[in-house]
């Protein structure tokens, strides 16, 4: 694993979410109300709903076009057939670090 | 010969230390201690009991001058270290330095101190030492104002001491709620309700400037503006290790003075702490680890094999009367799950965390008694399985009680008003149920609660339920959601009589089974609390949806819509070249003139957002909150300007009503339209309030639709004058701000209470018309602004990614 520094943990609203642009396409970084942070890709499995834009509840995310909900923890859909992939992120000295090479590359710009 | 021993720091760490060393060794060690304090060891953590009046520092001194003296220690207390030659193996103290063989550093840490204009007046003062707490009390005892800032354990223990020492003490905390690290919201909504209930202010999300004062500290100026009086400012952000001999000496420093499990840090004879290291990553800010610690040195110094491992640490508040508990991890690991207990009546909460089979963390608060027990089982991690199902009721279990869904009913007092249509209170209603009243229509017949509005029904069928126990059907009234038992109906009223004014009161107050709710109930309980207390309850933007949160509306394909407000569906040519310059500026690949008499770009980037409205903004162009649970259009004909049929100004009095009512939220939205003749070209007769014109006056009609449902206005009132139309007209938005359900528009509204009930408030009960009037404007005194120029100028960064990691791979 190789910990990319994102930025500050304040730079996310709580109960919020940032995205991120990757090789990948985009992930969406999610600060829960404990501070937790989670990231998944931004894109609904559903019809492609940027769930960075949704409600964050809990540990989960409703996506904003069709109100499907998604447990940040595994990326699983509530009652779908469908996920979306999660990456590891980690808060360290209120900075956040989100693992390079599972997105594929290895340094941050 | 005995080994030469310094220690630089005679605090609670190196003290601990001492004991263990000099009880196994009396003798092997000629022992110098250096103490910036111009004392030996006191137990800090109580100091805040010192504050507090509870205790004096005599009690708390852990080593006087015949411990010291019995062990031959050479106390330089009052002495500063300022450097350490490990070449030479030499401390230098301020009178004079002196040689070592082992080297112990303990210098603790140091109060964070926010680098803000005047942080450095007479009058700011930090939280850490025994001069700090006399201090605090000296400047009580004089009276006055304290602002205390940073809402933490230790601001939190400063802000009670001086409140009880009879200052007005407001704290400051940057953060959503009180001590975050330690406390889930739930816990510190109910800490805070505490602290408020002993008279101090707290004020969340608020960010200091600067303290102000000519030659003293006389007030706090907050990046909101507000300025607050002070004639004490007690900084207690948090701590930083200190670390700068250990730094100059070139020892190895990360964030702390780092060590490895003996206490070693990069040189072979010099140890480290304390607060002042750092170990495997960790920094430490509580004495039980530190304790661990001295032991694990002290058996170092002896040659002895110990290793010091971090263990999980628990924290309470030593503020009396405010119980709280918190122990553990909550932070993210994949398949994590929570157990919430809440006792509303008894100011209850308790949450663990469950990770497997295993307890790994426990925030408590008012009754903390089981902290303890749920503390082994996270730090022994005790499998669970078998007591999963009553874990939360602590090891004293004695089978079955759980919280009752309706205790937040049975607990209103008998005066507590539950039909304020009729004004009928919870006495006379129970009273009727006692006296044959058994199902809703007999109670609405005997008492007339709930014969009105309706509102009232869910509380009243709870009644029946509490009073009649099995013998009561149970209601039909739909839950708002899955996270509770209670209708829209009840949620409302319960915010308004108990007084609830932010999200975690409602969550906690009316027993919610989820943490902070669902993305069905939470804007609703948002909008609740914002209708309700307009001055005391701040919006949240992460309970709205993403249209509202991000003042535009989103498009199937992620990009946004911009429609800036055209007032009536006027406009000119600058406006119109502003809105060609944009859509060309910023690649508008649609430009729409829309049903509400207005133009929509259509497409626009998410990122570009605050850059368009900035723009817009330069030529007068506001948001047109098309995309609100709120005013969205006011559609004008020409009216008399230039129409031969008109009768009165109708676009004069559409522009005047879309500026009174422009930026209010409300249930759902609320369009407007007036047409200048019965003709009615603007489509008035289909909307939620619709004017027409007429020669003798104004046709004020409400409760029309043209979208889901087809429905012609219902003629509220003929008014003679524009002022009467506009009042009517504003009374009666208030109405359906302050009754109807979330999400129903005016029409279902309508349906449930009848025009009647209406119009008795709006149009005959003229002081009950003034107050909605005045009740709406102290709404819009907040409210009637726009959120595009807001956001372009102070929020604009949170539209662009948080990073862009593909510019390197493009490289
Ligand atoms: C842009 C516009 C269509 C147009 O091109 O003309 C429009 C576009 C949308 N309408 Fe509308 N409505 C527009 C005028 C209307 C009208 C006509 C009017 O206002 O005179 C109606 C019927 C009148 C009424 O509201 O009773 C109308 C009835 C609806 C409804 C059904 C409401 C209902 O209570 O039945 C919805 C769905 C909803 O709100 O839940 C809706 C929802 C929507 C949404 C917001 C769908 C959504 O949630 O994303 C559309 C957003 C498109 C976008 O991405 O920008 N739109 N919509 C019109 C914007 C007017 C404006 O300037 O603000
Ligand atoms: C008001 C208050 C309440 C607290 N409540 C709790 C609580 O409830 N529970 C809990 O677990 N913890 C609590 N703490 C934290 C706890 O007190 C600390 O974790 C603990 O005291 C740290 O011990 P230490 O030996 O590392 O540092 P300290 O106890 O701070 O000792 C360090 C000493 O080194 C001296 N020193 C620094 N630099 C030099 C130098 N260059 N030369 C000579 N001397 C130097 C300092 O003057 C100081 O006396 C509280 C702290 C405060 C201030
Ligand atoms: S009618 Fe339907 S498709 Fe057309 S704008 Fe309105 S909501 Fe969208
Ligand atoms: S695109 Fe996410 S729910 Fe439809």
């Amino acid at each position: 694993m190789t910990w990319l520094d994102i930025g500050h943990i304040d730079d996310i609203p709580l109960r919020g979410a940032r995205k991120i642009k990757t090789a990948l396409g985009c992930v969406a970084l999610f600060r829960t109300a404990q501070d937790e942070v989670f990231a998944v890709t931004d894109r609904c499995p559903h019809k492609g709903g940027p769930l960075s834009e949704g409600i964050v509840h809990g540990r989960s995310v409703t996506c904003p076009l069709h109100n499907w909900v998604f447990d940040l923890n595994t990326g699983q859909a509530q009652g779908e057939d469908g996920r979306v992939a999660t990456y590891p992120v980690r808060i360290e000295a209120d900075r956040i670090l989100i693992d390079g090479t599972a997105l594929g590359k290895r340094n941050a710009a | 010969m005995r080994k030469k021993l310094v220690v630089i720091g005679a605090g609670m760490a190196s003290g601990r230390m001492l004991e263990h060393l000099t009880e196994a060794q009396p003798d092997a060690w000629e022992i110098t201690l250096f103490n910036a304090e111009p004392r030996g060891n006191y137990n800090r953590i109580m100091l805040s009991p010192v504050l507090a009046g509870e205790q004096t520092y005599e009690g708390i001194i852990t080593h006087d001058d015949d411990w010291y003296g019995a062990r031959g220690i050479t106390c330089r207390f009052g002495e500063h270290v300022v450097k350490i030659d490990c070449e030479r193996k030499v401390v230098e103290g301020q009178n004079g330095p002196v040689p070592y063989d082992k080297l112990v550093i303990a210098t603790g840490s140091a109060p964070f101190i926010i680098p803000v204009p005047g942080k450095d007046l007479p009058g700011v003062i930090t939280y850490r030492d025994l001069d700090d707490t006399n201090a605090m009390i000296e400047a009580a005892d004089k009276g006055g104002k304290a602002v205390v800032i940073g809402g933490g354990l230790l601001g939190l223990e400063g802000a009670a001491g001086l409140a009880g020492r009879g200052m007005d003490v407001t704290v400051l905390h940057l953060m959503g709620h009180l001590m975050e690290r330690q406390l889930d919201e739930a816990a510190g909504y109910l800490l805070r309700r505490d602290l408020e209930a002993r008279g101090i202010t707290i004020k969340t999300q608020a960010s200091t400037k600067a303290i102000l004062g000519a030659g003293r500290a006389e007030a706090v100026l907050l990046e909101s503006g507000e300025v607050l009086e002070a004639d004490l400012v007690v900084m207690s952000v948090g701590i930083r290790p200190e670390t700068r001999l250990a730094t100059d000496a070139g020892l190895t420093v990360a964030r702390g003075i780092e060590v490895n499990a003996q206490m070693q840090t990069s040189d072979p004879d010099i140890y480290a702490v304390g607060e002042c290291i750092e170990f495997d990553g960790n920094l430490f800010g509580l004495v039980a680890p530190l304790y661990d610690q001295a032991k694990a040195l002290a058996r170092s110094l002896m040659d002895e094999a110990d290793a010091f491992v971090v263990k999980d640490t628990a924290t309470k508040l030593k503020v009396t009367g405010c119980d709280l508990f918190s122990a553990g991890d909550f932070a993210d690991v994949p398949g994590r799950e929570d157990i919430v207990f809440r006792d509303p009546a008894r100011g209850i909460y308790k949450r663990l965390v469950i990770e497997g089979d295993r307890l790994v963390g426990a925030v408590m608060y008012g009754d903390t008694a089981d902290g303890a027990w749920f503390h082994g089982l996270i730090k022994d991690g005790t499998e669970i399985e078998e007591l999963r199902e009553t874990l939360i009721f602590g090891p004293a279990y004695q089978g079955g009680a759980t919280a009752d869904p309706l205790s937040a009913v049975a607990a209103l007092p008998p005066e507590a008003e539950i039909c304020g249509c009729n004004g009928i209170c919870k006495g006379t209603i129970v009273s009727a149920i006692e006296g044959g009243a058994t199902d809703l229509g007999a109670v609405r017949a005997k008492t007339k609660a709930s014969a009105s509005c309706g509102t009232c029904t869910g509380l009243v069928e709870q009644l029946l339920q509490v009073t009649l126990g099995d013998a009561f059907e149970a209601p039909t009234a739909q839950p708002i959601c899955g996270c509770t038992d209670l209708s829209h109906e009840d949620v409302r009223r319960l915010i308004m009589t108990k007084g609830l004014k932010c999200q975690d009161a409602v969550w906690q107050e009316l027993g919610w089974a989820t943490r902070n709710g669902c993305h069905v109930c939470r804007p609703a309980v948002n909008f609740y609390l914002l209708a309700t207390w307009p001055m005391e309850y701040q919006d949240d933007p992460q309970s709205r949806f993403v249209n509202e949160r991000k003042h535009a509306n989103i498009q199937k394909d992620g990009t946004f819509s911009v429609v800036p407000r055209m007032w009536g569906g006027i406009t000119n040519p600058a406006e119109l070249r502003a809105i060609a310059d944009a859509a060309d500026k910023y690649n508008v690949p649609t430009v729409k003139v829309t049903g509400g008499q207005r133009i929509d770009l259509l497409g626009v980037e998410g990122e570009d957002l605050p850059a368009i409205w900035a723009d817009l903004n330069k030529a007068g162009l506001v948001s047109g909150h098309a995309y609100s649970k709120g005013l969205r259009t006011v559609k004008t004909c020409v009216g008399t300007d230039h129409c031969r049929f008109g009768t009165q100004d109708s676009t004069g009095l559409g522009i005047k009503l879309e500026k009174i009512l422009w930026g209010s939220w409300t249930p759902h939205k609320v369009k407007l339209a007036v047409s200048g003749c019965p003709r009615n070209c603007a489509e008035a007769t289909c909307k939620d309030v619709g004017i027409v014109c007429v020669d003798s006056g104004y046709q004020v009609g409400i409760g029309g639709a043209a979208g889901m449902d087809l429905k012609e206005t219902e003629r509220l009132v003929d008014v003679a004058t524009e002022q009467e139309a506009i009042d009517v007209t504003v009374a009666f938005v208030q109405l359906y701000r302050e009754n109807a359900k979330y999400l129903d528009r005016p029409y279902k509204w309508l349906a449930k209470v009848g025009l009647d009930w209406i119009r008795t408030r709006v149009v005959d009960d003229l002081a009950e018309r003034a107050r909605l009037i005045a009740a709406f404007e102290v709404s819009q005194s907040i409210y009637r602004k726009d959120p595009w120029a807001e956001h372009a100028q102070t929020r604009a960064d949170s539209y662009a990614p948080l990073a862009d990691l593909t510019l390197e791979a493009a490289e």
